[in-house]
């Protein structure tokens, strides 16, 4: 077993600042060889542990986007089927079964993240990503994938993982997921990270960001979170906020009210929130920042 | 469902370690009592990262048995209240059940096994998350308080108010769940005849002109899968409306079924996510479960903050583009109206539809004068009463024009 603080120091080193339950939750993915089930709201760092997790393993990361209707021959393995027409017109004077032999071979397969996830020498992280936006049949075909690690390719036969990859899956709550999916993965809950966590994220993640900077901009960040806000402010967006600021060159946030009030379009996505967060309001917030 | 599968592997470990598997299977069973999915195979690798040596510190097996174990947001925040309750002895304030087994938390040998853990046990600040909402279940199952003269005559035309004797109330119910099963049958199909367009399936057109040279001769079409209706039903279950709460509740566990997409949620004070209660196959066990939840703490009903959380925390999970959203009540708010009507304006922005069942707009001489129902109906696409059969019914052509 690779014990925890080595993982959280490796994830550090690859600039994803991991609270020790996200350690913990990693080491098991290896050692009981199951996915990762990652939930929480939009904009907590989901998608970046699959990224930081293919950094620590240094290897490659794979990426399935899912999204409605996706089906398996997006998300699996599909023919070329343009070389495959030409290839039938080019040997019409064959006999069938042989252009079909040929046809159907790796040579014309198409592989799409599941299949190259399950085919490399070294495992790779796979990253299945927003599941919840999938179809039940695709989760329930998923479902399927994670166990058994094989695929079977009518054409071609059954073909076994040479590695298992580690998997790790996000969601994002759009849709319930299966109570059998849920139960193969081990499952994590993302929150918001707190001050100290945010602050060292934003010192890693900005270059030039003095520690007490961040401090104040994740102090700031934490109290707009907890006002009543449409779309509350993820870590991407207190990271494009602190770019800012420092691009803006601002040393301290009491020195540039004016500019922190004018700068939270980094943090601020609706229309609605805008109005909400008036001068004042940013005024009021910053005044109890440290 | 038996623990027994999760003994066996334990031959190897020595006698300390065979009491701490014993407890570990109780400790599953406790889990399996509080609502986790706990199967045979999160046992066998419970007792693997035992043998890892998760066991050794509180917080470090405690943090690993709970990415292994829960599967949800809700056991994740439940699941540190039990786990201290159960493993280190911690009093919870809860009405999570602890099954026989279980008690065995006091037991002196395993007690000594926990020494270590009580050690570190005072540094731990973990608060207990479970919910306490120790209401005592009462035997009358979720029925309403009626009045009024029994009239015997066509059921279909009575109020709900006004069935009297419990023979009667049960055929309502039956009608009820009835009607609720063939409105659900029916918009499902007539969405399936509607559907026309298509495109074209390239691999499977392909695969079936092989024969043919590959000429395209066949096409092979797909259809656009389409979203079934997905009804949500927000009910009102405040002091106010209880004459009509079990019946509703019987109408909707009608028609949440497992194939069909709709979500229920009660409110009185609060708001309750009830539909896997409303998936128990039997409807009296359903309603017994809810009969809890709908006994509104007599505080009035604050409709507008019940819709915040709604709007907040649910929304986003159960509404979708074909998404009708379904509000049963008399309007009668105690809270605040203004936060009402903005939250009924946030909620129709977000669906296709908004239904507005008040059972009072049947009464004779009703208006909505209450200010809630006031401020809320600028938001409602269709407002209807509800208080008989017959009206229910009357909702189904509207509900299949979605």
């Amino acid at each position: 077993m690779k014990n925890r603080e080595e993982i959280a120091e490796r994830l550090a080193v690859c600039g994803y600042i991991a609270d020790s339950e996200l350690a913990t939750a990693i080491s098991l993915m290896q050692l009981l060889k199951r996915p990762l089930l990652l939930e929480g709201e939009a904009g907590v760092g989901k998608t970046e542990v699959a990224k930081a997790l293919a950094c620590v393993h240094a290897t490659e990361l794979i990426r399935l986007q899912c999204y409605e209707g996706l089906d398996q021959s997006s998300a699996l393995y599909e023919w070329n089927y343009q070389r495959q027409l030409l290839s039938i017109q080019a040997h019409r004077s064959e006999d069938a079964d042989a252009v079909e032999d040929r046809i159907f071979s790796e040579k014309y397969l198409l592989e799409r993240p599941l299949l190259a996830a399950i085919r490399r020498d070294r495992p790779p992280v796979l990253l299945i990503d927003e599941i919840d936006r999938a179809d039940d049949e695709f989760e329930a075909f998923l479902l399927e994938l994670l166990s058994d690690f094989q695929v079977s390719i009518p054409e071609l036969g059954t073909i076994t993982a040479m590695t298992i990859p580690h998997v790790v899956l996000t969601s994002n709550g759009t849709r319930e997921l299966s109570d059998a999916l849920r139960r193969r993965c081990l499952y994590h809950y993302v929150d918001y990270p707190d001050i100290d966590r945010e602050a060292r994220i934003i010192m890693a993640r900005i270059d030039g960001a003095s520690a007490s900077l961040s401090m104040q901009i994740a102090q700031m960040v934490q109290s707009i979170r907890k006002e009543e806000l449409r779309k509350v402010p993820g870590v991407a967006e207190t990271l494009d906020w602190a770019a800012a600021l420092v691009g803006l060159d601002v040393r301290d946030l009491h020195d540039a009210p004016e500019l922190v009030h004018e700068t939270m379009t980094c943090l601020l996505k609706t229309q609605e929130d805008k109005v909400r967060l008036t001068r004042e309001v940013s005024e009021r917030l910053l005044g109890k920042v440290a | 469902m038996s623990s027994c599968g999760t003994d066996s592997p334990f031959e190897e470990f020595d006698e300390a370690s065979r009491l701490v598997s014993r407890k570990l299977a109780a400790f599953l069973r406790t889990l399996r009592d509080n609502g986790f999915a706990v199967g045979l195979a999160e046992g066998r690798d419970a007792a693997t990262l035992m043998g890892q040596g998760f066991a050794v510190r509180p917080s470090l097996w405690r943090s690993a048995l709970k990415h292994l174990l829960s599967a949800r947001k809700s056991d994740w925040e439940k699941f540190d209240g039990i786990f201290d309750a159960f493993w280190l002895g911690k009093r919870v304030r809860s009405r999570s059940q602890t099954s026989g087994v279980a008690r065995a938390a006091n037991n002196p040998s395993f007690k000594s096994l926990q020494d270590a853990a009580a050690n570190q046990h005072g540094s731990q600040t973990i608060t207990n998350q479970v919910p306490s909402d120790d209401v005592a279940p009462d035997g009358r199952g979720g029925e309403g308080r009626m009045e009024g003269a029994s009239r015997a005559d066509n059921l279909a035309e009575v109020d709900f108010r006004d069935m009297a004797d419990p023979e009667q109330v049960a055929m309502a119910h039956e009608a009820a769940a009835r009607l609720a099963k063939v409105m659900r049958t029916r918009l499902t199909r007539r969405d399936l005849a509607r559907r026309r367009g298509y495109r074209l399936d390239l691999r499977r057109t392909i695969h079936r002109n092989i024969s043919h040279g590959g000429v395209p001769i066949s096409l092979v079409k797909r259809q656009r899968k389409d979203k079934p209706l997905r009804l949500v039903i927000l009910l009102d279950a405040s002091g106010s409306m209880s004459v009509y709460t079990s019946v509703f509740l019987r109408f909707i566990h009608g028609l949440l079924d497992e194939f069909r997409e709709a979500e229920a949620f009660l409110f009185h004070t609060r708001l309750a996510y009830v539909s896997p209660a409303m998936k128990e196959k039997d409807a009296g066990r359903a309603l017994d479960r809810l009969s809890l939840l709908a006994q509104g703490a007599g505080g009035g009903t604050r409709i507008g903050e019940s819709l915040k959380t709604f709007n907040r925390w649910h929304a986003a999970r159960v509404i979708h583009s074909r998404s009708c959203v379904m509000i049963v009540s008399d309007g009668y708010e105690t809270g605040d109206a203004v936060l009402l009507g903005r939250e009924m304006a946030a909620l129709s922005k977000r669906c296709r539809r908004v239904v507005w069942l008040n059972p009072m707009a049947g009464w004779e001489g009703y208006s909505p004068e209450a200010k809630g129902i006031k401020a809320a109906l600028p938001h409602v696409d269709l407002y209807a009463a509800a208080n008989t059969l017959r009206s229910l019914s009357a909702l189904e052509p509207y509900l299949a024009r979605l």
